[in-house]
């Protein structure tokens, strides 16, 4: 078969990693083509609205594996249209974790201090901005009493979002209709394509073929609009890098698809995923207690019963990220809202005898959903993980027409994560049920398993190349030219939100994908502003682009580094 | 009512309500309803319109439900041999189970070692979200129609046009101290 179109960089999927590398390529004169498996929604496209088929099921992903099922984004802007934007960096401590290796999991150009200026980037470019109690929901509020009643310190969440826009609708997960989130929809995409990159919605890549020059042949089949089981057509664009960045659920899985025609994949494809320790507890608050306790009330007279209203996580506890204590013993406690449907289903109630999930009791938990008020850990797992044999097209067996698809990974948590999870839990219960304020159950891993919203390391960085597919400047080993610069390159459980790491670690690529570019003969230069055309993040990040340009000599702060 | 001969859409329906009852039970629409078990006030996951939910082909299961519930109620007898129940054989297995034999049976069903246990896992998600979040109507059409589910769980109603807007969402104040180890950014140092 001849390909009929050429490219310079194809990136696969539009989420943090494949936005923000996108911009910087065809900032730099390289031409882009992004091709995105789910549609192109933006603004009032974003429905209030349950119904099966609007933005709410035609986003997202819910793919159920075996003992773990992942949660993602399925449209342009990937997981960034569909995330609760808690942006915090990652504490020091993440990146010297050892995990199950024996040694540092993180290569060791990149330490907090190493990422801290490409964190600012991302800051600067979404932007990231730190909240006040003024702007946190009831339900944080509370949390962060609690856990003060409890003896622990409690944040308001760095976030992307502009809290002048936003209504307090808590329909995130929908798409944000007021624009208020800063999702990549409104920075890196539009500037990518300001600048000549080409977004292709509905288009889902399969697998990649090795051409005679080096460069790869990239597969794809296209979507119906409405029902994602349908293909539509198929094709083929040649390019000289790919950038895989189709999230840490799916990028492996297009990459051992592709292992018949690329050659063998490294051992670390598929493996070592990591559901980033998520643990989900739900407290139901005693309003009256609730009162009593803490003295607090809403205008209306009510003292809670606020669930509904806010915008995701407004506030963690970070006492247990303290760097001095063991792996697998340090977690972050996050609250969060979940909206009904797949935030009920895990909820269980307190009845050691028959069914907790389901039935008479829990349908009485239901009718106090208003004054539910949900706990979110992140704790430190073991990256057990494990992808089967792919599926014959994209990265599960879908099920319903959108949403809900099988997947074929396999997760079975090790005693370091159960501990984990225990402990977390335990700690939960403490704060939560103190004085009586609520009772408290964890949700039920026995229906689908581990429940994770933010997959990791499916794909890993690392310098060991036994236990890492990257090295660390996310080349795929033995495959030169291919980067993955999504969540599957982060190589461990963060012990917090993981959307601001991904998207630093893609920014800190960037300048080893131009390098390998250029040496594949497309004229690219690295070195453009912020989507807004701000420069402070470029100007602290000149010298260690420079470095990873291969140009040490070349770093002009504030300039464009030459071509 | 019971029909005399049930044909196989019937037996469909029946069966495929008692299973969403039992997820999200409900209280019978009339006294001789064999459906729905009643053992819950309120309208539960059939009143909420599961069933509608299940054939909608956006669901995945539209075509699929007669050989559901034939296989549940095959599972169904085979609980009551097992079980020493005896059935009124006029009427589906599934259905002629009582709630607290249905609800044993759902659990084993779902179990983590059970090989079928996918399917019915996904139905059970369906059925919940039929009651919670009304996913086969628009969101404001189930709100027009007073819709079980959602005012069960106390679903606030949208503004006039259909979109929701809270003004007051703070409690403001400093209800804890920060972490001393904040970095100024506001995240962890
Ligand atoms: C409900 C929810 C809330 C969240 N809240 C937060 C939060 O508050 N803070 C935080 O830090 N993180 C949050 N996350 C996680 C965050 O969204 C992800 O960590 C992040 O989006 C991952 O970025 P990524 O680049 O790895 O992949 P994604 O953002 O998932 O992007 C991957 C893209 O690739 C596309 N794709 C997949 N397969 C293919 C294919 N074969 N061909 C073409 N395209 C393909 C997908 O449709 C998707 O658009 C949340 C996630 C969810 C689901």
């Amino acid at each position: 078969m001849t390909s009929m179109e050429r490219t310079d960089v194809l990136v696969i999927g539009s989420g943090f990693g494949g936005a923000v590398t996108a911009y910087h390529l065809a900032a730099g004169g390289a031409k882009v083509v992004v091709l995105e498996r789910g549609p192109w929604l933006q603004g009032t496209d974003f429905d209030h609205d349950f119904k099966l088929g609007s933005s709410y099921t035609r986003v997202f992903d819910f793919v159920v594996g075996d003992g773990m099922s992942l949660l993602s984004g399925n449209c342009v802007g990937g997981g960034s249209v569909v995330y609760f934007a808690a942006m915090p960096r990652a504490p020091r401590f993440a990146f010297e974790r050892h995990g199950g290796i024996g040694r540092r999991m993180w290569p060791a150009a990149i330490t907090r201090d190493s990422l801290d200026p490409w964190y600012d980037r991302v800051c600067e470019a979404l932007p990231v901005t730190r909240q006040t109690w003024d702007d946190v929901s009831y339900a944080g509020g509370l949390f962060g009493a609690a856990c003060s009643h409890a003896g622990r310190t409690a944040n308001p969440v760095p976030i992307a979002i502009d809290t002048t826009l936003c209504t307090n609708c808590n329909w995130m997960m929908a798409g944000c209709r007021f624009d208020a989130k800063r999702s990549l929809l409104l920075n890196y995409l539009p500037a990518a394509v300001a600048h000549g990159a080409e977004i292709r919605p509905l288009h889902e890549v399969q697998r990649l073929a090795r051409n005679e020059d080096g460069g790869y042949r990239v597969h794809y089949d296209t979507i119906d609009a409405e029902d994602y089981r349908i293909t539509t057509g198929s094709g083929t664009i040649d390019a000289a890098i790919v950038v895989l960045a189709a999230g840490a659920g799916a990028t492996p899985t297009i990459l051992q698809r592709s292992e018949a025609t690329l050659g063998p994949m490294p051992h670390a494809v598929g493996r070592y995923f990591s559901g980033n320790g998520e643990r989900l507890n739900t407290a139901v608050i005693d309003e009256d207690r609730a009162g009593e306790l803490f003295d607090l009330s809403r205008p209306d007279g009510r003292v809670y019963a606020a669930n509904q209203i806010g915008r995701g996580p407004a506030v963690a506890s970070w006492d247990d990220l303290d760097g001095t204590r063991p792996e697998y013993s340090r977690f972050s406690l996050e609250q969060l809202y979940f909206p009904p449907g797949l935030g009920t289903i895990l909820a269980q109630t307190p009845d050691p005898t028959g069914a907790t999930w389901f039935g008479p009791k829990k349908k009485e938990l239901l009718r106090r959903w208003p004054s539910w008020l949900t706990i979110f850990a992140m704790t430190e797992d073991d990256n057990e993980g494990v992808f089967g044999a792919p599926p014959p097209t994209g990265n599960a067996y879908r099920i319903s027409q959108q949403m809900l698809g099988r997947g074929t990974i396999s997760y079975r948590p090790t005693a370091n994560t159960l501990r984990g999870w225990a402990q977390s839990d335990a700690e939960i219960k403490r704060i939560m049920e103190k004085d009586g304020l609520s009772t408290v159950m964890p949700w039920t891993n026995d229906v689908v398993g581990a429940y994770t919203v933010h997959p990791l390391a499916s794909c890993r960085l690392g310098d060991d190349p036994a236990t890492s597919a990257l090295d660390d400047r996310h080349e795929l080993r033995g495959h030169p030219g291919i980067f993955v610069t999504d969540g599957s390159a982060v190589p461990g459980a963060l012990t917090v939100n993981p959307a601001l790491t991904i998207a630093a670690l893609a920014e800190r690529a960037v300048p080893g994908i131009v390098r390998a570019a250029r040496e594949r003969g497309v004229p690219v230069t690295y070195g453009a502003p912020s989507p807004d055309g701000a420069t402070s993040g470029r100007t602290a990040t000149a010298s260690s682009a420079a470095l990873l340009l291969g140009e040490t000599g070349s770093a002009r702060p504030g300039g464009h580094v030459a071509g | 009512m019971t029909p005399e001969k049930w044909t196989v859409e019937q037996i469909t329906t029946t069966t495929m309500e008692a299973f969403a009852d039992t997820i999200v039970p409900g209280e019978k629409r009339s006294p001789d309803d064999l459906a729905v078990a009643g053992v819950a006030s309120g309208g539960g996951a059939v009143a909420s319109g599961a069933l509608e939910l299940l054939s909608d082909p956006a669901s995945g299961f539209a075509t699929a439900l007669e050989a559901l519930a034939g296989l549940l109620n095959d599972h169904a007898g085979r609980f009551a041999l097992e079980h020493g129940r005896e059935l009124d054989d006029a009427v589906p297995a599934f259905v002629a189970l009582p709630y607290a034999d249905r609800a044993a049976l759902m659990l084993r069903l779902t179990a983590p070692d059970n090989g079928e246990r996918d399917g019915w896992v996904a139905l059970a998600m369906l059925s919940n979200m039929a009651f919670d979040t009304a996913a086969h109507l628009h969101t404001a059409d189930a709100f027009a129609r007073e819709h079980p589910g959602l005012s069960i769980i106390g679903y606030a109603r949208p503004d006039t046009d259909g979109l929701w807007r809270f003004r007051d969402h703070s409690y403001g104040g400093t209800p804890a101290a920060t972490h001393p180890d904040t970095s100024p950014s506001g995240s962890p140092a």
